[in-house]
C-alpha cells in the first residue's frame, strides 16, 4: 500500500500477510499509524485516492457459484459490478464510530432496507420483515418501532447494535470490524463484544477485528497479528501473544499497559521515545530505534522478514531468524 | 497525638443543574442534573480517582471543582496555602483570581487544549505571566526549567505544538497545569487519549511529579486499570451520584455496590486465560434529565428488590472510609478483582 504525496510516498503497508479462516476471529493490534486501519481499507479496496494498493494480492474464497471460486480483489476494478457485490455482501464493515455511520435524515430501517434490496432482489416488504428479524437477533428490544426512528434517537450501544445488525443483513463469509468498540463505554463494550461472539458462532463468519486495547483482543481473539509501523511483526495464536510473545516490540507492549492485577504505583517499564512519523520511518527494522535488543550493524540496515519459527508461530526479527525482505 | 490535618479539598452536597428550557418564553421544564449531591474530600499529597461511564457527571463534578462552572448548590472547601479553609463555591471572578494558582487542570485531548498559533515558550509561560511574572528573561528561565521537569528539552521553547506527537503535547499541558506550582492538580482523563507505549511514560511522569513536587491529584478515568495503578483511593459515579468511595486496594479486592462489581467485571483483561464479563448489565445508563425512581441503578441492578424501586439509599460508611449509597449493600457478595 502506498499514499504518493505532494511531501513524498508513505508506504502505508509493507509486505503484510495474512490468512483468516472461516469461523475465526483475527484480531489485528497496533498503535497509531501502524496500518491497521489502512490494510482493512485495502481489503474493501475503499482507498481513498492517491492511496493505491502497489503490490500484493487479495485472495478471497468466494462460497457462491462453483465452489471453491477464489477471486483476487486487488486485480479487480474497485467501482465495478463484481466489487461493489462483494462489498457489503461478501465481506462487511463494521466502523469505528456509531455516530457518524449513519445518515441523520434516513431512518434506521432505510438504510438497512437499503443495504439488503442493494445486494438480495426481494420486495420492500420481505427487505422490511429481514431488517426487522435482523435487529431483533442484535438484541434491540422493539425493532418494529426503532425501524422507523433516526439514527440519533438511539443511544450509542443501540447504533453500534444497529451497524452490527446492517454489517449482517447479506450474511457477509468475513466481518471486518474496525475499533467497532472505542467510542462506547465499558459496560456497553461488554454487551457488543458478547453478542459478535455469539453471532460469529451462530453463522461461523470469520471476523478481523481491529483494535489498539490488548485486553478486548485477549478475550475476543484467536489469532493475533502484531503490527508496527504497516510492518507485521508477530503472527500467533492469542495464547502466545499474550503469554509467549517473542518480537520486543510485543514484549515491550504488553509490559506497558497497567493491568489490575500488577503492584500499584511502580514505574511502567515504558518503550523510550515516540512512534516515528511514516515520512521518516527509520531505515532498517522500523522498531530498532526504540528496540532494547538491537543488534548494531543489522537490525538498523536490514528490514527482517516475517518468518514462521515454530508451527503456528511467525516473527520479524533478527533475534530469532537471518531471513530479510530483499 | 497531633491532630491529623484538616483534607485539602472537602466537596460537599455539590450539585449542578443545568435548566432544560422549552418554548416561546424559555420556560424551564425541567433539569439535567449532571451532578447530584455529590460529597467528597482529597486528602493532600493523595491521589482520588474519579471513575464513571461517560456522563455520569464526572467530568462536570471536577469542572465545579476548579470553578470553571458554577454549582446550583452545595459548598466547595479548599484549604489554601495559609492554612485556613474557605468555601469557593460561589466566589465571584475577583475572589477566585488569587486561588486559582493552586487548582489547575489537565486536560484530555492534547490536540485541542493547545493553542496552534502560540509557541511552547507563549504557552507554558502565560500563566506566569498573567500572574504577574513579567520579566522576559525570568519567565524564560522558568519556562526552560517546566519543560526539563516534563521531560522536554529546552531548545523546543520557540516551536509550535503542531511539532510535537500526542505524548509530548500532553507533557507541554502538563508544564503548563505545573507552571504557578499547583498544590491539587485536576486530571480529566489524561491519559485516554494516547497511545499504549505513550500512556504508560505519561502515567510514570506523573506518579514522579506527585512525589518531586507533593502533588495532590484528582484523577477522572473511565479506565479502571489505569486509576488502579495510580489511584489512592477511588470515588465511582453513577448519573451524576456517588456510589461507592473506598481505598483502591478494597474497592478493587471488595466492592461493595453491584454497580462498581459490574463495571470491573466489563473491563476486558489483556490475558486469554482469563475470561472476564461475568456479571453483564443489561440495557443503557439513564438519562440524567430523566433518572429512574428511586436507586438510579435499580431498573439495571440484578439484586434489586421493592424497596430499591421507591426509595433512594443514603451513603453509609459500611466500613472505615468506605462509603457505598446501596440498601442490600450488607447483604449481598460481590466479586472483585483479585489482586
Amino acid at each position: 500500500m502506498e499514499f504518493p504525496l505532494d511531501e513524498g510516498t508513505v508506504k502505508a503497508v509493507d509486505g503484510v500477510s495474512l490468512d483468516v479462516y472461516a469461523g475465526q476471529v483475527f484480531g489485528i493490534v497496533g498503535e497509531s499509524g501502524c496500518g491497521k486501519s489502512v490494510t482493512m481499507k485495502a481489503i474493501l479496496r475503499i482507498i481513498e485516492p492517491p492511496g493505491r494498493i502497489s503490490q500484493g494480492k487479495i485472495l478471497l474464497q468466494r462460497l457462491n457459484g462453483k465452489d471453491g471460486d477464489t477471486v483476487d480483489l486487488a486485480q479487480m476494478d474497485k467501482n465495478g459490478k463484481e466489487m461493489r457485490d462483494i462489498r457489503g455482501g461478501q465481506i462487511a464493515l463494521i466502523p469505528q464510530e456509531p455516530m457518524s455511520s449513519f445518515s441523520p435524515v434516513h431512518t434506521i430501517g432505510d438504510q438497512i432496507m437499503e443495504a439488503i434490496r442493494l445486494h438480495q432482489s426481494v420486495s420492500n416488504k420481505e427487505a422490511r420483515r429481514i431488517a426487522e428479524q435482523l435487529l431483533r437477533d442484535v438484541g434491540i428490544p422493539a425493532p418494529e418501532q426503532r425501524l422507523d426512528e433516526y439514527s440519533w434517537q438511539l443511544s450509542g450501544g443501540l447504533r453500534q447494535r444497529a451497524i452490527i445488525a446492517m454489517a449482517l443483513s447479506c450474511n457477509p463469509l468475513l466481518l471486518i470490524a474496525d475499533e467497532p468498540t472505542t467510542a462506547v463505554d465499558v459496560t456497553t463494550q461488554a454487551q457488543v463484544l458478547r453478542l459478535l461472539r455469539n453471532l460469529q458462532q451462530q453463522r461461523n463468519a470469520a471476523i478481523i477485528f481491529i483494535t489498539h486495547d490488548l485486553g478486548v483482543i485477549a478475550q475476543m481473539a484467536d489469532y493475533v497479528t502484531v503490527m508496527y509501523l504497516g510492518l507485521v511483526v508477530e503472527q500467533a495464536p492469542v495464547d502466545d501473544i499474550f503469554h509467549n510473545s517473542k518480537h520486543p516490540y510485543t514484549q515491550a507492549l504488553l509490559e506497558s499497559i497497567p493491568t489490575v492485577n500488577m503492584t500499584p504505583r511502580m514505574n511502567l517499564p515504558t518503550i523510550s521515545g515516540t512512534i516515528p512519523h511514516p515520512f521518516n520511518k527509520p531505515k532498517g527494522c522500523p522498531f530498532h530505534p526504540r528496540c532494547s535488543k538491537a543488534i548494531v550493524g543489522k537490525c538498523n540496515l536490514h528490514i527482517p522478514k516475517l518468518k514462521p519459527i515454530s508451527e503456528k508461530q511467525a516473527v520479524s526479527c533478527f533475534l530469532y531468524h537471518d531471513e530479510e525482505i530483499a | 497525638m497531633t491532630q491529623p490535618k484538616p483534607p485539602l479539598l472537602e466537596v460537599k452536597n455539590l450539585r449542578k443543574y443545568f435548566p432544560i428550557r422549552k418554548g416561546f418564553l424559555r420556560r424551564v421544564v425541567g433539569n439535567v442534573r449532571a451532578v447530584d449531591d455529590v460529597s467528597l474530600f482529597i486528602n493532600e499529597g493523595e491521589t482520588l480517582g474519579l471513575v464513571g461511564e461517560s456522563g455520569c457527571g464526572k467530568t462536570t463534578a471536577s469542572r465545579c471543582i476548579i470553578r470553571a462552572l458554577i454549582p446550583s448548590s452545595g459548598e466547595i472547601n479548599l484549604r489554601t496555602d495559609q492554612g485556613d479553609t474557605v468555601n469557593i463555591a460561589q466566589f465571584s471572578r475577583a475572589q477566585l483570581r488569587p486561588l486559582r494558582r493552586q487548582m489547575q487542570m489537565i486536560f484530555q485531548d492534547p490536540y485541542s487544549s493547545l493553542n496552534p498559533r502560540m509557541t511552547l515558550f507563549d504557552i507554558v509561560g502565560e500563566p506566569l505571566l498573567v500572574n504577574g511574572l513579567t520579566d522576559r528573561k525570568q519567565r524564560t528561565e522558568r519556562v526552560a526549567d517546566l519543560l526539563k521537569l516534563v521531560g522536554l528539552r529546552p531548545e523546543f521553547m520557540q516551536r509550535f505544538p503542531h511539532a510535537f506527537s500526542g505524548g509530548q503535547r500532553q507533557r507541554i499541558g502538563i508544564a503548563r497545569a505545573l507552571a504557578l506550582h499547583p498544590r491539587l492538580v485536576v486530571a480529566d482523563e489524561p491519559v485516554s487519549a494516547l497511545d499504549v507505549s505513550v500512556q504508560a511514560q505519561t502515567l510514570n511522569l506523573l506518579l514522579d511529579l506527585q512525589q518531586r513536587l507533593h502533588l495532590t491529584y484528582l484523577f477522572v478515568s473511565h479506565s479502571l486499570s489505569v486509576v488502579k495503578h495510580i489511584c489512592d483511593r477511588v470515588t465511582v459515579m453513577y448519573v451524576g451520584k456517588i456510589v461507592e468511595t473506598a481505598s483502591t486496594e478494597e474497592i478493587f479486592r471488595a466492592p461493595k455496590h453491584p454497580y462498581t462489581a459490574a463495571l470491573m467485571s466489563a473491563v476486558p483483561v489483556a490475558d486469554p486465560r482469563l475470561k472476564t464479563g461475568n456479571i453483564e448489565l443489561q440495557g443503557d445508563v439513564p438519562s440524567p434529565a430523566n433518572p429512574p425512581s428511586g436507586c438510579y441503578f435499580h431498573p439495571r441492578c440484578t439484586f434489586a428488590i421493592e424497596k430499591c424501586k421507591t426509595d433512594a439509599p443514603v451513603q453509609r460508611e459500611l466500613s472505615p472510609n468506605h462509603f457505598v449509597s446501596c440498601h442490600r449493600a450488607e447483604e449481598i457478595k460481590l466479586e472483585g478483582i483479585a489482586a
